[in-house]
């Protein structure tokens, strides 16, 4: 055994605020722009202007009502959805995009709310685990969870909801393959896998 | 006081293969036996899951959800070095920080091991890279963050170890240097009180609840004409729970209110109670929606009385959640094991001699036995076990669905297929001479026929690359009790039905399960109940550990509504000018025997009622018949028989595993639909345990290497099994509701299964987990082993 004399602490850490403090939100955008998702929607912020570190004040479209809220730049969309809107739906299960319970759509893509920042939403739209009953009915794939007892803890089931009610508003006839790739980053301890793969199958029946 | 009873005849025994009637006595004012299942109305029927409409559409409030007006948000600093003495800690500049409101240092550790010595130091000691040291609470997470960064910690570095190997030689840094003893959680795990250590090793400990040693084993060996004489390992696994540990607590000048992420509303209450020295009623604990716990959620945690701490100084309630990587470091974990394990048989197949040596380390704390499964399965007349408990600086373990016995299976159970082909014998017909258990008898026949099993072709006898094998392995799981377990029924005038009690619902189905029982008795449906628990401002109910909640707290809850029934009846007869005994309550209608068109609806009486509201609390009675032992264990045990199918590719060493038939029993089943979720449940963890799940310490560092989702490698959608199951009714005629859990049992056979399947595939055991590809080219030649893995 090799006695550690060296603290491990001084090597150095890189946080996510450090980043955004140091590079300003310029940098974060043009790391944002080469991932695809802003250039293919052409609403990147105005990178003429840097933010923060204070809290700056933004709209945005959240399950079809215009809201206004004062963020951080470094605020991610999940933190902005529950703390700022107090929408506690989406979930955080590991805050670094490896278990998609805090799946929502932006402008109907399924997307990692943890991984995004509040700021990159732009004017598109953001639709959550709330905001998916329309007109006071559930979605096929919530009545469905609910008839097949396809949630146990209940974590991770408005990602896996995200996930499954996405596919099907896609493909109404999915087969078991489609359910388990719209799912296949939804990370679930209590196993309830089986029944979401049913649900779904029958929710898709009553498309 | 004697107890007044009355004899009644309950079902008993298993449906369609020796159901008959057995007469217990029970206690005056406890109901009839309910008939079988097919002839009840609610119970034991698919219901949907209380809850599930909050879930599915993001209404449940997790701990994790809670916002309090003024709430801060509580950090801790953990040591980033496995072993040290902290000679200095300089808080000022967090203390200073803008937006940072209370700082608070830890002068003891909760969780884990505690050592005899009385020795005062200023700091606790870091026995393990990851240990809280101090906490903040501020305004965001990330101003608590900030101002860590801003804390100043004196180390006294000191020699550690992670690896189980290296802490058990001679030599070794040592992690406890005087004697230390632990209290078990409500998990199900043993610790044995007293024991010695010598270095990090301590031990053995040669019994459970089940005795000791049994017979001569030199003798058994003398007599046996097999012998068999095996190594097996397995791997640390984590808990990893999809919400992780937190609380919000709510100091409020000592009245205090502690929403909790918690499988035990009383465990976290009275952990609470005790360290911050307040009485239990000024604690309230409430756990709406917890995400999950798997054992390693019983108690407050140092997170918890942090979060007390920084609450109490600052005056605001404080929310400390552990983010995904304090979680597998910190929060609890199965422990490893290796077991020396020697069989001896008689060439009929009967066991002649069992012995089992175990070595595992929970880290910092205790808690590895391994053996009871062993020693309980069985017919073995002669049996020894010793179970030694090794210290290594890493995160304490916890109790793991099936403490000891999930480890223990993948032994027990390998060695007893490989007797089985060394006797050339089926390894069901093997199970009908040395298994004594009637349930798991029938389960084996029932699972084998849903399995469509056949004594399998000769191991490794697929033609070509890929192979396919099957192969099966048992459990066993005590029937735990707690008499702490107490339900409150109120019914109201404008029809309200409440069932109020303290136990938690952590995904298991509680809530529905309540709902069903009390609408059983009372002839209602389960939308006609309200559940209201895991709070305790209402009466105490059990933790939800060891499989023990379902046999607890649903015999008060039928006795609690028989109680409320028979005071509704009184009122019904007199409405309907008859007697009590000439009326039955069925489809939410009071309705004569003798004249079925004279009938009252529910809320018709309950309309009636002299006062406002009628309340009955009935806490769980012994089992009718007494227990095996103490008030905590019952007789029968929960047994189960798994089968799976395995293709093994002999090229890239890939496993999958297709298929699992799983055979069950949990007395009476409640509700089909969340049993077969639990399984379900059971089954991909075990898969999981089988074949990715490690975690993996550096020995350079005493760091987790994989202390997230992304490399601790889990199942996900395309690794999951077609799963199938056989769930048999097995009358114990031993409560009012005679039910009983079954989320351990469900994890038990699993991993052990699969090996077994992976071994009629390739035709090599492989008696190390997880069982990766990498292993499985190395047991195949392919690859040189690798010793660090």
């Amino acid at each position: 055994m090799k006695e550690k004399k060296s603290n491990p602490r001084q090597t150095g850490s890189f946080s996510r605020r450090g980043f955004l403090k140091g590079a300003g939100i310029t940098a974060a955008g043009t790391v944002i722009a080469s991932s695809g998702v802003l250039s293919l929607h052409g609403q990147a912020p105005d990178t003429n202007k840097t933010l923060g570190p204070d809290t700056i004040t933004i709209s945005m479209k959240v399950n079809g009502k215009m809201r206004k809220l004062s963020i951080e730049p470094r605020t991610t969309l999940a933190d902005a959805l529950r703390i700022k809107l107090q929408l506690t739906g989406t979930k955080v299960g590991c805050d670094r995009g490896s278990c998609s319970a805090c799946t929502v759509w932006i402008d109907d893509l399924p997307t990692l709310s943890c991984m995004t920042l509040a700021v990159e939403v732009g004017n598109r739209e953001v639709t959550t685990i709330e905001g998916i009953a329309k007109n006071g009915k559930l979605h096929p794939v919530q009545e469905a969870f609910i008839e097949h007892d396809a949630s146990q803890c209940g974590f991770c089931t408005p990602g896996m909801i995200m996930s499954t009610a996405h596919l099907l508003d896609e493909n109404s006839n999915p087969t078991l393959d489609d359910i388990k790739s719209a799912t296949r980053g939804n990370f679930c301890r209590c196993g309830t896998h089986p029944k979401v793969f049913v649900a779904t199958l029958d929710a898709a029946g009553k498309m | 006081m004697m107890m007044e009873t009355k004899k009644i005849k309950l079902p008993h025994g298993i449906p369609d293969y020796n159901l008959t009637e057995i007469e217990r006595e029970i206690p005056t004012n406890e109901p009839p036996a309910w008939p079988v299942n097919n002839e009840l109305k609610v119970v034991g029927k698919r219901i949907n899951r209380t809850g599930a409409l909050a879930q599915v559409t993001g209404t449940a409030t997790f701990t994790a959800d809670v916002l309090l007006s003024g709430m801060l948000y509580g950090k801790m600093l953990r040591a980033e070095f496995p072993h040290a003495k902290i000679t200095s800690i300089d808080p000022s500049a967090a203390e200073n920080y803008p937006g940072v409101f209370a700082v608070h240092i830890f002068d003891n550790m909760i969780e884990g091991a505690n050592p005899k010595d009385t020795e005062q130091h200023d700091y606790p000691e870091v026995k393990y890279a990851g240990q809280p040291i101090l906490g903040v609470a501020a305004i965001s997470d990330e101003v608590a963050e900030e101002a860590l960064q801003l804390v100043k910690v004196g180390y006294e570095y000191k020699d550690f170890v992670v690896d189980l190997d290296e802490a058990r030689k001679e030599g070794s840094p040592v992690v406890f240097t005087t004697d230390v003893d632990q209290e078990a959680s409500d998990g199900g795990e043993e610790i044995e009180e007293g024991l010695k250590s010598q270095g990090n090793v301590r031990g053995p400990s040669e019994g459970s609840f089940y005795g000791g040693p049994r017979g001569d084993l030199e003798k058994g060996f003398t007599e046996a004409d097999i012998i068999i004489e095996r190594t097996y390992r397995t791997q640390v696994q984590t808990h990893v729970p999809m919400e992780t540990h937190g609380v919000v607590v709510d100091y409020n000048k000592g009245d205090v209110t502690v929403y909790a992420s918690t499988q035990s509303t009383k465990g976290v209450r009275n952990d609470f109670a005790d360290h911050f020295g307040l009485q239990k009623s000024k604690v309230r604990v409430i756990a709406d929606f917890t995400g999950g716990g798997f054992g390693a959620k019983h108690g407050l945690g140092n997170f918890g009385v942090m979060a007390g701490h920084l609450s109490k100084k600052s005056g605001r309630p404080v929310k400390l959640m552990l983010d995904r990587k304090e979680e597998h470091i910190s929060a609890g974990n199965r422990p490893n094991s290796i077991q020396y394990m020697k069989l001896g048989a008689i060439r009929d197949g009967t066991l002649s001699a069992l012995s089992l040596v175990s070595y595992g380390t929970a880290g910092v704390g205790l808690g590895a036995g391994v053996g009871h499964i062993a020693q309980a399965m069985y017919e073995c007349p002669n049996f020894k076990m010793q179970q030694y408990d090794v210290f290594t600086n890493a995160g304490p373990g916890a109790a793991f669905r099936a403490p000891g016995n999930v480890q223990g299976a993948f032994a027990l159970e390998q060695i007893i297929d490989e007797l089985a082909v060394k006797l050339n014998m089926d390894q069901l017909r093997l199970r009908d001479v040395i298994d004594k258990s009637t349930i798991r008898k029938v389960e084996r026949q029932r699972g084998a026929k849903l399995f469509n099993w056949s004594k399998p072709e000769k191991a490794g006898s697929d033609e070509g690359v890929i192979k396919k094998g099957v192969g099966v392995a048992q459990a066993h799981w005590p029937r735990f009790i707690n008499l702490d377990s107490t339900v409150e029924i109120r019914v109201m005038r404008d029809g309200a039905v409440e069932v109020r009690s303290a136990v938690q619902d952590i995904g298991t189905g509680t809530k529905t399960i309540l709902a069903q029982v009390v609408a059983e008795e009372l002839g209602l449906n389960v939308e006609d109940i309200t559940v209201l628990i895991g709070d305790t401002l209402f009466p105490i109910g059990p933790s939800s550990g060891g499989s023990i909640v379902t046999g607890s707290i649903t015999p008060p809850a039928r006795n609690a509504a028989y109680e409320i029934k028979l005071k509704l009846l009184d009122i019904a007869a007199g409405r309907l000018e008859t007697e009590t005994e000439n009326i039955i309550t069925k489809d939410g209608f009071f309705i004569m025997k003798d004249n079925p068109d004279k009938k009252l609806h529910f809320k018709d009486v309950l309309s009636r009622m002299r006062t406002e509201q009628i309340t009955a609390t009935a806490s769980r009675s012994d089992d009718y018949g007494g227990f095996l032992n103490g008030t905590w264990l019952g007789y029968g045990e929960l047994g189960s028989v798994q089968f799976a199918e395995v293709t093994v590719d002999t090229e890239t060493g890939f496993i999958k595993v297709d298929r699992v038939v799983a055979a069950h029993s949990c007395g009476r089943p409640l509700n089909m639909a969340q049993i077969e979720s639990q399984v379900n449940g059971g089954i991909i963890q075990g898969v999981a345990y089988a074949l990715y799940e490690n975690r993996v310490m550096d020995k350079e560092t005493g760091h987790q290497m994989n202390a997230n989702i992304d490399f601790y490698k889990m199942p996900y959608s395309f690794e999951i099994p077609e799963i199938e199951i056989e769930m048999i009714e097995d009358y114990g005629a031993r409560t009012s509701t005679d039910a009983t859990g079954i989320g351990e049992p469900a994890n038990i056979a699993t991993a052990a299964a699969i090996a077994n399947a992976v071994y009629n595939a390739i035709g090599i055991r492989i008696y190390d987990l997880p069982i990766t590809p990498a292993r499985v080219l190395a047991a195949l030649n392919k690859v040189k082993k690798n010793n660090d893995e």
